[in-house]
């Protein structure tokens, strides 16, 4: 098993609650499995065999309720928005968003000359991260989460400032 | 059999209701009496001659200008291997055409789309609802007059 | 007031769902387990691409093609491409029509990569997945080397392609080819020819021939009828009329003719052939321009014209009406999975909740493409 099994004595490990709680949030991003448009393949990729978003802990669910990151993979549009609300609204807290791909981010391509499409998906709901790119490569979304990761060590639940 | 003979078959079997054959088009377009279009799509399916198998697809367009609307059918034959495209010509401020869902059960989708998207409606449809926008969409987004809206339901557009 | 029908059950299958292959939305009338009637409803991702063709210069809108199915961008870019120099009546250097060949037919391999892997795992078996995913991993590598992106290449442009290969890109490609045929046997072994695979899929939602013409089916599905169909054969465009392949068609192998099986089998088949055209291809290969000479300001002559080309997932066709300026007066896109999703309904009356599953993958629809 692991390394450090069996060669350690009894330990006391001395930390804040705040950086346990946030430690233990940051290391099992459960992504909802929600692809819209061109990133949800790229996000798919990820997940899969060369980049292995696993790495991270961050393993996808097919439910919102057993989520607590959303990644919107995609372009959103107006009949779609709605639904991307109640999805919002079902997954349980603490619940992160990264908005992946320019679609996501101001709507894209499509800001100017599309009826349709909603333009940024903060319009509706709140953004932790947005990840540029259209669409992004593995990487730079890789990099969007280790920044939400980045920004949830930095949350205050118990110690106020 | 090439457009040509295709459109004097037409033309011999449906006298009087053949317009107009467009040969520079590609494929060459015969335009037709937008009442007569079913008689004439279940013509061109069955006759053995010219089996129009399928129907590849079906178009709206919008000519604003001539106050007019087109339905256009490309249609197309597995076995002869030929094609053709059929047009109707419609009035802009009402346009409806009869629907060739009987002939071609892939025409229901295409429809719909057309309505959706420029308000063209098939009569006689056996489920004509918008098919891309959501319900509660006003306008018909294809027309050349449309005018984007500001906002829908709770957010801007 | 609205009559509830206390025989049915309503579920609803998306537009969340992992097995509807993007955002479709599936309303199912159940009575237990056995489906007696869907209906699908779509445009959850239209993006008004028609609209914003009229409304974009002709290069302008090249690379919303690669958005139209982002499986296959270089396969949409093509038949937009040959719609416009239609109409432009350009000729195409004769390395700009290797390299355009080349880069579709690959296409066409990592597109059906996907709908293998997909249907793998919409049936519930992840591992093949996995392995479909580190071969496209390697097609991704070489569109990377040609220009510089992995899913959206808006490399085929009006006239020839963006530009020409980088050095390596023959070899590499070149060790691809012997890389990839031993592993269509893996999957053959892996997952094909698996007796379970096989169950879920065999003499499940046969499309009668008749059918497949009454609805527009295109494509792979339509040659899992058994209907020897390819635009590639049949109205030759570039230069497959030089390339010698084969078309596979449906034979029932595992129950009948038209079947779910037949269907994800004819991917593995037209893989094979795809790989073969790309390496007569490279023995193809001369020197000469990649683009031919388009104006900067690219005003199209007036006409009509409605060009079709055989994609991974059918007939794409592009209607276009030209009235003589630098945009489009009017494009329609005619889309291979609208039609082909439109057979759904006609299917499924009657099977069980699981199957209606193989039948969505099996058909390998994109929503984009169908919302546009």
């Amino acid at each position: 098993m692991g390394v450090l099994e069996d060669r350690l004595p009894e330990n006391i490990l001395f930390t804040t609650v705040d950086k346990f709680l946030n430690w233990s949030k940051k290391s099992s991003l459960w992504y909802m499995l929600f692809a819209t448009a061109c990133c949800g393949i790229e996000l798919m990729q990820t997940g899969a065999s060369r980049y292995d978003l696993d790495r991270f802990g961050a393993v996808f669910r097919a439910t919102p309720r057993q989520s607590d990151l959303m990644i919107v993979a995609g372009t959103i549009t107006h009949k779609m928005a709605d639904r991307v609300k109640k999805l919002y609204a079902q997954m349980p807290s603490p619940k992160y968003v990264i908005a992946m791909g320019s679609c996501a981010n101001t709507g894209g391509p499509f800001y100017k000359d599309s009826y349709a499409v909603l333009k940024g998906v903060d319009r509706i709901i709140p953004v932790d991260v947005y990840v540029p790119g259209c669409p992004p490569k593995p990487e730079a979304l890789i990099e969007g989460i280790m920044k939400l990761q980045e920004r949830i060590m930095e949350k205050k639940t118990l110690v106020k400032k | 059999m090439d457009a040509k003979q295709i459109y004097q078959t037409l033309s011999e079997k449906f006298t009087g209701r053949i317009k107009q054959f467009q040969e520079n088009t590609h494929p060459a377009s015969v335009v037709v009496e937008s009442d007569a279009i079913v008689d004439i799509c279940s013509f061109l399916k069955r006759e053995t001659e010219l089996e129009f198998t399928s129907m590849i697809s079906l178009s709206g367009v919008d000519l604003k200008d001539q106050g007019k609307m087109l339905v256009i059918y490309h249609l197309g034959s597995i076995r002869h291997k030929h094609k053709i495209a059929l047009k109707v010509e419609l009035d802009r401020n009402n346009p409806h055409v009869p629907t060739v869902e009987k002939v071609w059960p892939g025409a229901n989708w295409y429809e719909r789309e057309a309505y959706d998207l420029y308000g063209i409606v098939f009569d006689n449809h056996s489920d004509l609802r918008r098919i891309l926008l959501p319900d509660d969409w006003e306008g018909w987004p294809m027309r050349k007059d449309y005018v984007y809206p500001k906002r829908y339901h709770t957010w801007d557009v | 007031m609205a009559v509830v029908d206390e025989r049915f059950m309503d579920l609803n299958m998306g537009p969340q769902h992992p097995s509807t292959h993007g955002v479709l939305r599936l309303l199912i009338k159940t009575d237990g387990e056995v489906v007696s009637r869907v209906t699908p409803y779509i445009g959850y991702l239209h993006r008004a691409l028609e609209k914003i063709a009229e409304r974009l210069t002709y290069p302008q809108f090249t690379p919303f093609t690669d958005r139209l199915d982002y499986l296959a961008s270089m396969n949409c870019n093509l038949a937009y491409a040959l719609t416009v120099e239609k109409l432009l009546n350009i000729e195409i250097p004769r390395r700009a029509q290797i390299l355009r060949v080349i880069m579709a037919e690959l296409n066409r391999i990592s597109s059906h990569l996907i709908a293998f892997g997909s249907l793998s795992s919409d049936m519930g078996a992840f591992t093949p997945f996995l392995f479909g995913i580190r071969e496209r991993e390697f097609i991704n590598d070489l569109f990377e080397m040609v220009c510089g992106a992995r899913l959206t290449y808006n490399y085929i442009r009006i006239g020839g392609v963006a530009q020409d290969i980088p050095d390596g890109f023959i070899d590499k490609t070149k060790e691809f080819l012997d890389y990839f045929p031993p592993k269509i046997k893996e999957y053959n072994d892996l997952l094909s020819y698996n007796a379970i695979f096989i169950k879920r899929l065999a003499n499940i939602a046969v499309i009668s021939p008749e059918d497949a013409l009454d609805y527009g089916v295109t494509g792979p599905n339509l040659r899992a009828s058994g209907i020897k169909w390819d635009l590639r054969r049949e109205e030759p465009y570039l230069m497959y009329n030089e390339l010698d392949f084969d078309i596979p068609v449906g034979r029932g192998e595992m129950g009948r003719v038209g079947d779910a099986w037949d269907r994800y089998m004819m991917r593995i088949y037209e893989m094979e052939q795809s790989a073969k055209i790309v390496r007569q291809c490279i023995d193809m290969f001369q020197q000469g321009d990649h683009i031919a000479k388009v104006p900067k300001v690219l005003k199209v002559p007036a006409g009509e014209v409605y060009v079709r080309a055989e994609n991974p997932r059918g007939e794409l066709g592009f209607y276009l009406i030209s009235d003589g300026s630098t945009k489009p007066y009017r494009l329609k896109i005619r889309a291979p999975s609208f039609a082909n999703l439109s057979i759904v309904p006609k299917l499924s009356g009657g099977v069980m909740i699981a199957d209606l599953v193989a039948i969505i993958g099996s058909l390998d629809i994109i929503l984009p493409e169908i919302d546009r």
